[in-house]
């Protein structure tokens, strides 16, 4: 359990490896303020769908879900995106009406992310690699968690990089999106010495 | 076709190419791009994709209320998307396979949603397959450079054939490691927008701050 926290915040982190939520990560990370936000709304997001994402899985998707049902042969999986989908914009909007309603000072921090997390690389494909990689209930758990932190601290670390970046002389070209690249790059170069790290 | 109809067409490849200049779909767009046959199937798949939403969407526009026409989008999409996602695992199981999770992340490309959204509620139907085929292509393009580099590069091999004689196999070449990880996708596609914009220097940002040099100095 500790070693797959431990892998899916930094060896397999969501953004720099498996390059997901990038169109996010390089556009809301130009101030340090809004990084922290949508990574502290992605957090609790992630934390909530791939466990949802998993029951809906297990309970109605796989075949032999519907055998209570007296229907033992019929297998959804195949509308698992649409599905999947689905489940992430409810629980976004879900999320953001219960924040609004008992924890307003929260919801004023991350209400303006959470719509944009509905339609969310890094999340939908959370819940699918849980799937494919057939984590039980507890693991998807972890894992929502574990991937929810790395994919955050890799754009807050990101957003502090790109401050310091305003100050430097950077050749015409590759003003902006080109030197954003880079520095990902970097950082992603900085994230593969994690691989085959071992807690004890 | 007229002219103005093949702008729709060509103006997303180069001039408004959707992974340099509008930061759109690099998420799923990165990670499929270590050998040339997965970037050329996910390139497939997209282009499919986009120029069939855009003109599923164009064709619905008088009809969706504007309230709840992302979830209809979205539908659309993801409809498209499960086809896809069908079709290469009855006829291509080992594609399919190797590009995992990716395929189902066409949904949350963004862009398909974004020009599903920003182009096609708006226009008739063939200017809206024609942009969406168009930035299809812009965003294969991008692709498809960045797969031959990183597979020719990385094992000397172009879609599975030797082409670099590999030192292994008694040639020259050293095949790049790095290459085949995943920091080279970044470096590869900042060097493409270095080139791009270089090419057409409108493309260029603005800096934030601009350095003062010593000679025009004090407060600008």
């Amino acid at each position: 359990m500790i070693d797959l926290f431990q892998r899916s915040i930094l060896e397999e982190n969501l953004a720099l490896v498996f390059f997901l939520g990038m169109c996010t990560f390089l556009a809301v990370s130009r101030r340090l303020e809004t990084a922290v936000g949508v990574g502290a709304a992605l957090i609790v997001v992630q934390t909530v769908t791939v466990p949802a994402n998993y029951l809906v899985q297990t309970f109605l998707l796989t075949e032999g879900a519907w055998a209570w049902a007296g229907l033992p042969e019929v297998d959804l999986t195949f509308l698992r995106f649409m599905v999947f989908i689905g489940v992430i914009a409810a629980v976004v909007q879900i999320l953001e009406m219960t924040l609004d309603r008992y924890a307003p000072a929260l919801h004023g921090a991350l209400g303006i992310f959470l719509p944009l997390l509905a339609v969310h690389c890094a999340i939908l494909g959370g819940s699918l690699f849980m799937v494919e990689r057939r984590y039980d209930f507890a693991e998807s758990v972890v894992y929502g968690v574990g991937s929810g932190i790395g994919w955050a601290l890799a754009i807050v670390t990101f957003a502090a990089i790109r401050e310091r970046l305003r100050y430097s002389d950077i050749p015409a070209g590759l003003q902006g999106l080109g030197a954003a690249f880079i520095v990902t790059g970097l950082m992603s170069m900085g994230f593969s010495a994690f691989v085959g790290v071992q807690l004890p | 076709m007229t002219r103005a109809s093949l702008r729709h067409l060509t103006a997303p490849i180069i001039d408004g190419n959707p992974i340099t200049l509008q930061i759109l779909g690099i998420c799923s767009a990165l990670a499929v791009t270590t050998s040339l046959a997965t970037s050329l199937t996910m390139a497939a798949a997209l282009t499919f994709t986009a120029a069939t939403a855009c003109l599923l969407v164009s064709l619905l526009r008088n009809h969706i209320p504007s309230s709840i026409r992302l979830v209809v989008q979205i539908t659309i999409i993801a409809s498209l998307v499960i086809v896809i996602d069908q079709f290469l695992r009855a006829y291509a199981y080992g594609m399919s396979q190797r590009l995992s999770i990716f395929v189902g992340l066409i949904i949350t490309n963004c862009v398909v949603l974004g020009r599903a959204e920003g182009f096609a509620m708006r226009n008739p139907p063939l200017p809206a397959f024609l942009d969406g085929l168009g930035n299809g292509l812009g965003y294969s393009l991008i692709l498809i450079v960045v797969g031959t580099v990183r597979e020719l590069l990385g094992t000397g091999r172009l879609l599975g054939f030797p082409v670099l004689p590999t030192v292994e196999a008694g040639g020259w070449f050293q095949p790049l490691g790095l290459m085949l990880l995943a920091p080279s996708a970044f470096f590869i596609i900042a060097m493409l927008i270095w080139v791009l914009r270089t090419w057409k220097p409108e493309q260029i940002e603005e800096p934030e701050f601009r350095l003062r040099t010593g000679r025009t100095g004090g407060p600008a």
